[in-house]
């Protein structure tokens, strides 16, 4: 059953996909409006999908890490169409449902059964949804960041094409920018904060300097200094953009980092 | 009746045929008198616009109302003669006239194809027409239909998007950078005219604080008035560069006043927020190596005109478009207009009904003498009430099959055949319907402006 609904999610958000690139290169809005109705289909069937993997079996939810990147797959649709609804940015479509559905359809792949936990694990369901939530700003950061250097490119190169014309201004990417790791810095603090908690309570040590801990670590460090050198020393507009795609890559080694801990090790953690 | 419209545009004359065919705004009522005390002239619009002259009207016969047109044309200028204008004028009648009047407010005839101003002239020439009552049921109705048409054109099409004209153009590029521009600093660098203009586009988009520096003190106070800016010296204007958002320069140095260095440095100072910088001028103004700077964003002549160019090949794609809901919207006014021919003959039987009704009731009260009031007043209304429903699916057929023949006075004589009516007159040969209502009130729909003429007649 569960299979059946992430097919048809899966089918939904590869046909939004390729909707949104189509409208890239297209004047109308049409494909755009087409593609946002398919993207509200996934969505909800998303939503299905997550309700299955959160009560299916005794497992506490989000514990293994398929389950985690369907959260964030969903996660990234809701902000999508949060976007859509309310400023119109039919062009994040394009950008953002790739990764939602390249994160979905990694969960195929990756192992899904829940594994029993000891009762102290339990309150690692907390810390995976706020790092979770941390991540979808970075994400959101990212794209935001990748269209502020299209942009700009088409600006400085005077290509006064369609994909110009589709993008927003700079400005509003620059602030989309700034927004998303405002809002995604203190969630992954607070997700590494409960992490190291639930470490301490079931290991007793707050860190074991696996791949994991060292990406995050990293990454939250990165993202700390791009917050800071925007106040401090002025890392704005391209220079802010280049430093959010960058730092995206240290989100997705921390991806890596779970999947090869979760490969090597007997239980999640 | 038909509707036809006679005139010159920019495609078919020169500016100073136009200029000698123009009426003064003063004269245009004493004009609109002059087309309309011509015996085909049913109704006239007086129309002129600087790429235009026209004139649509409604006449009997194609041919005679046509030459009325033209000879109210020629006679427009002292210098003009006949044997110079002819060649420059166009003729259309039905649904060409129709068509071209629709395209013309929908800004598909104009020279910048999109350009929003044509829309409100034809409304006032529209408005000079019925105040003047040169203006009647039909060319009220096709005038309304052909501003809704141009309101649609614009909100279904993209035509009118996107900036044209160069100085505009400005505007646009510096949206993509800053989104909304309320709030924002420009600087103008030098006084000249391209500039000027847009700056005054962008400080009409909300850009609210003006810095002017000019070598020429004397002028620069000229543009401190015009934009109620603040004016900086020539000597200090690159240390300030940094307050602005977006420079605007135009001076007329034969070398570059503005380098890269001094806008990295004020980039640096705005902590990298972006600059926008547009080099008007020609020499340049502005060191193209500017351009290699980051966050900061120049644009010369060439890239703004490459913008431009870009924005009207958009607009003739969608020109296309429009073209499409002009045809649909012919179509429903032809429909309406074709309808028009059935109506002197509905009259006419609304008439006879009325009159064999009246007779006939006449009969019967000579009969019962002590009828009470109630009584008489139902009888009354037992007959209308006949009258009405014997008529009603006569009328109706009528009305069908005139809408859907191609001559309508084959159906309307049938329909008079049947009924001893006293005047039996082609329907495709009447008169136009011309209520006073019509005239006196322009802004009132023509159509039920008919209706209420028609069952006016009915009451009587």
């Amino acid at each position: 059953m569960i299979v059946a609904v992430l097919q048809l999610t899966l089918g939904f958000y590869f046909l939004g996909t390729l909707l949104s690139l189509g409208y890239l290169l297209r004047r109308s809005d049409a494909l755009a409006r087409v593609a946002l109705g398919v993207t509200c289909a996934g969505c909800a069937v998303h939503t299905v999908l997550l309700a299955f993997q959160m009560f299916s079996g005794d497992a506490t939810p989000w514990v293994s890490f398929g389950n985690a990147l369907s959260f964030f797959s969903w996660s990234l649709v809701v902000v999508l169409l949060t976007a859509v609804f309310r400023q119109r940015l039919y062009v994040l479509g394009a950008f953002m449902l790739p990764l939602a559905f390249l994160a979905l359809a990694s969960t195929a792949v990756l192992p899904s059964e829940n594994q029993a936990l000891h009762p102290m694990f339990h309150v690692v369901w907390v810390h995976v949804t706020l790092s979770m939530l941390g991540a979808v700003g970075f994400a959101v950061a990212f794209v935001a960041g990748l269209m502020y250097l299209i942009q700009d490119w088409l600006l400085k190169s005077k290509q006064f094409n369609l994909l110009y014309v589709k993008l927003p201004p700079l400005d509003v990417l620059d602030r989309l920018n700034q927004h998303s790791i405002v809002l995604g810095f203190p969630l992954l603090t607070l997700g590494i904060l409960m992490g190291a908690m639930s470490a301490q309570l079931t290991l007793g040590a707050y860190i074991s300097w696996n791949s994991e801990q060292i990406w995050a670590l990293v990454t939250w460090a990165f993202y700390l200094a791009v917050l800071v050198g925007r106040v401090a020393v002025g890392w704005r507009a391209k220079k802010a953009a280049c430093l959010t795609v960058v730092g995206f890559v240290g989100v997705l080694l921390t991806f890596l980092g779970v999947l090869f801990k979760e490969e090597s090790l007997p239980v999640n953690l | 009746m038909n509707v036809i419209v006679v005139g010159v545009s920019h495609k078919t004359s020169s500016v100073e045929l136009r200029e000698l065919l123009m009426v003064p705004e003063s004269r245009v009522g004493e004009a609109i008198r002059r087309l309309m005390a011509h015996p085909n002239i049913h109704e006239g619009v007086f129309l002129q616009t600087c790429n235009r002259v026209e004139v649509y009207a409604v006449t009997d016969r194609v041919d005679d109302g046509v030459a009325a047109v033209r000879e109210f044309l020629a006679d427009a200028h002292l210098s003009l003669s006949a044997e110079r204008l002819l060649p420059h004028l166009y003729r259309h009648a039905g649904d060409r006239a129709v068509t071209h009047l629709f395209r013309v407010a929908s800004s598909l005839d104009s020279l910048v194809v999109g350009e929003p101003q044509i829309l409100g002239q034809v409304k006032a020439c529209f408005r000079d027409a019925s105040t003047h009552n040169a203006s009647g049921v039909i060319l009220n109705k096709v005038f309304q239909k052909a501003i809704s048409v141009a309101k649609r054109v614009r909100t279904e099409t993209r035509i009118a998007e996107n900036a044209v004209s160069v100085s505009y153009a400005a505007v646009e590029l510096a949206q993509k950078v800053f989104g909304n521009l309320a709030g924002r600093t420009v600087m103008l660098v030098g006084a000249g005219e391209m500039a000027k203009l847009a700056a005054r586009h962008l400080v009409g988009h909300g850009v609210r604080n003006v810095l002017l520096t000019t070598r020429d003190a004397l002028r620069g106070q000229d543009m401190v008035d015009r934009f109620h800016g603040t004016f900086v010296p020539f000597d200090a204007f690159r240390a300030q560069l940094h307050k602005a958002d977006i420079v605007l320069c135009s001076t007329g140095a034969p070398h570059y006043v503005i380098g890269p260095d001094e806008v990295a440095r004020a980039v640096r100072e705005r902590w990298n927020r972006p600059m926008f910088l547009i080099d008007v001028a020609v020499p340049r103004n502005i060191d193209p190596d500017v351009r290699r700077v980051d966050n900061a964003f120049l644009f010369d002549m060439d890239d703004l005109e490459a913008h431009v160019e870009q924005n009207r090949e958009d607009r003739r794609m969608e020109a296309a478009r429009a073209e499409g809901i002009v045809r649909d919207e012919v179509g429903v006014v032809l429909r309406w207009m074709q309808s028009l021919k059935a109506t002197p003959m509905i009259v006419e039987l609304q008439k006879y009904a009325e009159a064999v009704k009246q007779a006939e009731l006449d009969k019967a009260f000579g009969r019962f003498e002590r009828l009470t009031a109630e009584q008489r007043e139902a009888m009354e209304s037992l007959a209308s009430g006949i009258a009405k429903k014997l008529l009603h699916g006569s009328l109706a057929a009528l009305k069908d099959a005139v809408r859907s023949s191609s001559n309508g006075s084959v159906s309307a004589d049938a329909a008079g055949h049947c009924y001893p009516l006293e005047a039996q007159r082609d329907a495709t040969e009447s008169a136009p319907v011309r209520h006073p209502a019509d005239r006196s009130e322009p802004g009132a729909p023509p159509s039920a402006a008919a209706v209420t003429a028609d069952r006016e007649n009915v009451a009587e």
